[in-house]
């Protein structure tokens, strides 16, 4: 066993003097009942309310027709994803370990299918929506490619009036009337609806309508207005003027700085620093030299003070 | 019966082990060394005070489920009560932390002591953060549409979906705290069997 001043002490056979531990742990969490409750009266907590697709589509007609269209097209986030949803990418690495993708796509997400296709499926059917799902459904992959090709090409000029989205082409096939069905829909909330209940009637999994949600602009634009982004040390921010979890103060520090800030791979990398710096500090009391470190800044001079001055040392 | 046969009994044996290291004397002491006289002490009880009203509030949270506090005066107060206790919790673990990093609190065979501190430290960040993306409002859309990034990249999303609000519910509420408590009893076991640290040895200069 080690002599090292860092792990050995000999056991104390000093003075002791009266300690009530009772009464300790009464009063402590009396105090932090007191101060608790004192925070809370005054500060309360914050509760911005829930995006819903409906509030999206209301608000930004155009930011979610586009959206519906990149999910269509396969540009959007979630579509180019990679694990665990899809198999487009093969997501971030760490040198030569892709871990995601080795794990593969273990929460399967078809964007084209679970967000435009199956819930257009679900609507009360009107003559001109079963023809378009008709006509999609039955068309070679080849086809709709070059349908949502053709409604892509234009999709700078969409416009939205009178509920509508309009764009200005008759090459896109039934793509028009599907991303048209599809705003109706999610600006009358039975989109939220479709998205969560495509398993069943009981449902706790938000996965589809939040992937959805991320893929558009709207939510990142509330986000950015909530000084919320990534880049505004968002992880560790909450709404409001509130602390947040101030504890990832490190964990966000590392998405602000090169190389990671403008790095691909910048979750992983990050990831992997934190698993490193968590395992070194697990592992203090056996890592020579960072076990001296408080005997070598002497900051225990301070604790102790009493201790020292009454032993004259 | 011979008094061999209860000796190597387990329930025997695991009672006198246990009597070995923690008698009565050091489960509830009524005395401590005089160097033990520094406010740095006062962070970890302050832990374990706010940790027990993270659990009460966050007990009566649970007794009326997830969305209560969104529609009701009293819910609010105490989703109040329950994020203060946290920021408390955490502020005291972490001065706490520090405060017997610089104390070189793992000598003298206490090395498993700072191991499941700092464990319960890292078990405390996730609990807190499931708390964040159980919380069905703009805060939890938001910090779990991010934080699926970074958790994905690691492929432990294909088994840790933030995303999904139940499986997050039942991390925060069930398992990370069972875990957390388990390990903050045995860290004050720890601490009350192998008693608070003593200051480093120096040497006292002749006069």
């Amino acid at each position: 066993m080690s002599e090292s001043p860092d792990v050995k002490v000999a056991p104390w056979t000093g003075p002791q003097r009266p300690y009530d531990i009772i009464k300790e742990g009464t009063i402590a969490f009396i105090v932090v009942a007191i101060l608790t409750i004192g925070l809370a009266l005054v500060f309360s907590s914050p509760d911005d309310p829930q995006v819903t697709v409906q509030q999206w589509s209301t608000k930004a007609p155009i930011d979610f027709a586009q959206t519906a269209l990149s999910e269509l097209n396969g540009t959007s986030g979630t579509a180019q994803y990679g694990a665990p949803y899809n198999t487009a990418s093969a997501g971030q690495q760490l040198g030569p370990f892709t871990l995601a993708k080795w794990l593969g796509a273990t929460i399967p997400v078809n964007t084209v299918r679970d967000f435009v296709v199956d819930p257009l499926t679900d609507q009360p059917a009107t003559p001109a929506l079963s023809k378009a799902l008709a006509q999609w459904k039955g068309a070679s992959s080849a086809q709709r490619t070059t349908w949502v090709d053709a409604y892509t090409k234009v999709s700078g000029k969409m416009t939205f009036a009178n509920g509508t989205v309009s764009v200005p082409t008759s090459a896109a096939g039934p793509v028009p009337v599907m991303i048209n069905t599809l705003e109706q829909m999610a600006r009358s909330g039975a989109l939220d609806q479709a998205l969560v209940t495509q398993n069943g009637f009981y449902t706790s999994n938000f996965t589809l309508p939040l992937l959805f949600l991320a893929d558009g602009s709207y939510l990142g634009d509330l986000a950015q207005q909530r000084h919320l982004l990534g880049t505004q040390w968002g992880m560790m921010n909450e709404t409001g003027n509130y602390p947040g979890q101030a504890w990832l103060w490190l964990y966000t520090f590392w998405y602000q700085v090169p190389p990671f800030s403008t790095s691909a791979n910048a979750d992983i990398q990050v990831w992997g620093i934190m698993m490193l710096l968590s395992l070194v500090l697990l592992l203090v009391p056996f890592i020579p030299g960072l076990r001296s470190i408080p005997r070598w800044t002497r900051v225990y001079r301070l604790i102790w003070r009493d201790h020292y001055r009454s032993q004259g040392a | 019966m011979s008094s061999t046969e209860i000796d190597r009994q387990w329930t025997t044996r695991l009672r006198r082990r246990a009597a070995r290291r923690l008698p009565p004397e050091k489960m509830l002491p009524d005395t401590q060394p005089a160097y033990v006289a520094s406010w740095i002490y006062v962070f970890g009880v302050t832990t374990l005070s706010a940790l027990a009203v993270v659990i009460l509030s966050g007990f009566i949270l649970a007794l009326k489920g997830p969305q209560w506090w969104h529609v009701s005066g009293i819910g609010h107060f105490v989703n109040s009560l329950h994020l203060w206790s946290v920021e408390i919790f955490f502020f005291a673990m972490v001065i706490h932390l520090w405060g017997k990093f610089f104390m070189a609190a793992w000598r003298g065979g206490r090395s498993l002591t700072w191991v499941t501190g700092v464990v319960t430290f890292l078990t405390s960040i996730a609990t807190a953060f499931t708390g964040y993306v159980s919380q069905t409002n703009f805060d939890s859309q938001w910090i779990s549409t991010q934080a699926k990034d970074g958790i994905n990249s690691t492929g432990a999303g294909s088994f840790f979906n933030v995303l999904n609000f139940g499986q997050m519910l039942m991390w925060h509420i069930v398992l990370l705290p069972l875990v957390a408590v388990i390990l903050t009893g045995l860290h004050v076991l720890m601490v009350r069997a192998k008693g608070v640290v003593p200051p480093f040895e120096e040497k006292v200069e002749a006069r």
